[in-house]
């Protein structure tokens, strides 16, 4: 649980990652999925509960795990005066990474920033940026992925593009994500689970495809509406699970 | 485990990495390297003439070897000493990169440790050409002051930094809308420091106060190395201790800021 004065950000909420899968967190603004990864990050402290990340306590061992993880999120740039491959420099040695030259020459070469790896972080455009920050959330070859918002100002190939990347990368390391963000295609076709955030509080916690059979819903921006609007609160709207939907459940 | 469980194994490589992330900065603007050198000339050379204007119309103490001139420069090392160290943690929030640096595996000990190497760094920019300065325009040889100078140069630059340590806490925890401390709190200490009088022209209750701040000890020293001609080991060792004592104090308040941070969510924040 996290309060802030009068606010409660996160109410109550308790889940477990398991390895290798991707998790999408839905909410609307203001939900709480922020703070949810902060906590994760060891960026905010919970009020009361705990966080363990890779079977560490948070951020009591961050040391143990700091180096096994990475974010990428819109709450945070890099340094715009410094250009791509200073940037990628900088962090790959934060981060240890052996070989660096290499590892950002193939970064370069997978998110398509060769052309512009010697130019300021501030002069590219926003969709660059983004994948800028995406190089150096993958710079160490992180266990556990967080990213907020990913694909937010990339355009539908770009965007399309990095998914692609993001799943080859977890198939190839057995990484694990954690994906917050609005695009509920994007969590449609990367997630094997959902959780819906509202108010602090988890409202569901599921597959997609089971999320979607029990509100009766073709697709999960439909399901988000209706919990959005509080309508998932009326039982009437949902329905069981059939067996059609359980079958399209995205299997790990 | 404990907070200081998390400054334990130090990485050279981690601090290195840091410093390189600062010198890209610096190499990258020269309006920076230029604002570092810009107000010390400035400053020596204001200080220089009045010190001139002084020696031919004063008495002997005024005259006496460059008192004013040295303390300028004593002075820009203590005031430039923290603004070099806050300057670059302040380039980290204004980048909007804390967040960054916090998720990765830099431990607060070695962030702190980086910022007092670009502290010497900006210094050795601004406090090289000013001391050139003042030897060619006011024939005060500054590293004249022999090994003396490296006691008072230790003294002030960890002052600096323990200054710089505990305004850097307080900017995490408060945002950016702390920042205007960075840039006055030295200048609090000016007149309780004594930089360019005795601390016997304080009251007594002053005088109290003033030499519970080590950099008292220094100009102290320094005017008594450039009147009396005696080093003063015996003020220099008690500035020292004071210093231990401050820095101690001013880490494990950085601690505790960013803790408190952390509680309240201003690492994400970062704003005003």
């Amino acid at each position: 649980m996290k309060q802030y004065k009068k606010t409660r950000a996160v109410d109550d909420i308790s889940f477990a990652i398991a390895k290798g899968s991707i998790t999408g967190l839905l909410g609307g603004n203001g939900a709480g999925k922020t703070t949810t990864i902060a906590m994760i990050m060891g960026l905010v402290l919970p009020t009361s509960g705990r966080v363990a990340v890779l079977g560490h306590p948070m951020p009591a061992e961050a040391s143990s795990v700091l180096g096994r993880m990475n974010f990428e999120s819109p709450y945070v740039d890099m340094p715009m005066r410094l250009t791509v491959r200073q940037n990628l420099t900088v962090f790959g040695r934060l981060y240890a990474v052996e070989d660096l030259r290499a590892r950002i020459d193939e970064l370069a070469h997978d998110l398509d920033l060769v052309e512009f790896l010697d130019r300021a972080n501030g002069k590219l455009s926003a969709g660059q940026k983004t994948r800028v920050a995406l190089a150096k959330a993958l710079i160490n070859r992180p266990e556990l992925l967080l990213l907020d918002e990913p694909t937010a100002s990339l355009d539908p190939d770009t965007a399309d593009w990095v998914r692609e990347h993001l799943e080859t990368y977890r198939r190839t390391n057995a990484a694990t994500i954690l994906l917050a963000s609005h695009n509920m295609l994007e969590v449609e076709r990367l997630c094997d689970r959902v959780i819906i955030l509202k108010r602090g509080r988890i409202e569901e916690d599921d597959s997609p495809a089971r999320i979607m059979a029990r509100y009766s819903r073709d697709t999960l921006e439909e399901v988000f509406l209706d919990v959005a609007r509080g309508r998932a609160q009326n039982d009437a709207l949902r329905a069981p699970v059939s067996q059609e939907a359980l079958s399209q459940e995205v299997m790990p | 485990m404990s907070e200081l469980a998390l400054h334990q194994g130090l990485s050279l490589n981690r601090i290195g990495a840091m410093i390189l992330r600062y010198w890209y900065l610096l190499r990258s603007s020269w309006p920076r390297l230029l604002e570092l050198m810009y107000w010390p000339v400035l400053q020596v050379i204001t200080w220089g003439f009045l010190q001139t204007y002084i020696a031919q119309n004063a008495n002997f103490f005024l005259r006496a070897g460059g008192t004013l001139i040295g303390a300028v420069i004593l002075w820009d090392i203590l005031f430039r000493g923290q603004l070099g160290f806050s300057i670059s943690f302040l380039e980290e929030m204004w980048a909007r990169n804390l967040g960054n640096l916090m998720m990765s595996p830099l431990k607060p000990i070695e962030f702190l440790l980086a910022l007092m190497a670009m502290s010497l760094i900006r210094l050795a920019i601004g406090v090289i050409p000013m001391a050139l300065l003042a030897l060619v325009f006011f024939q005060f040889n500054f590293f004249g002051l022999g090994l003396p100078l490296i006691a008072f140069f230790c003294n002030l630059i960890f002052t600096s930094w323990a200054v710089g340590i505990f305004v850097s806490g307080l900017v995490l925890r408060q945002g950016l809308g702390a920042e205007s401390i960075v840039w006055t709190l030295m200048f609090a200490l000016m007149p309780l420091a004594c930089v360019y009088y005795p601390v016997q022209v304080l009251p007594h209750w002053l005088q109290i106060v003033s030499w519970s701040l080590p950099p008292t000890y220094v100009f102290e020293g320094m005017r008594s190395l450039l009147i009396d001609h005696t080093f003063r080991a015996d003020l220099m060792v008690q500035a020292f201790a004071i210093n231990v004592v401050l820095l101690v104090a001013s880490f494990a308040a950085f601690l505790a800021l960013l803790k408190s941070a952390r509680r309240h969510g201003s690492l994400l924040a970062g704003g005003e």
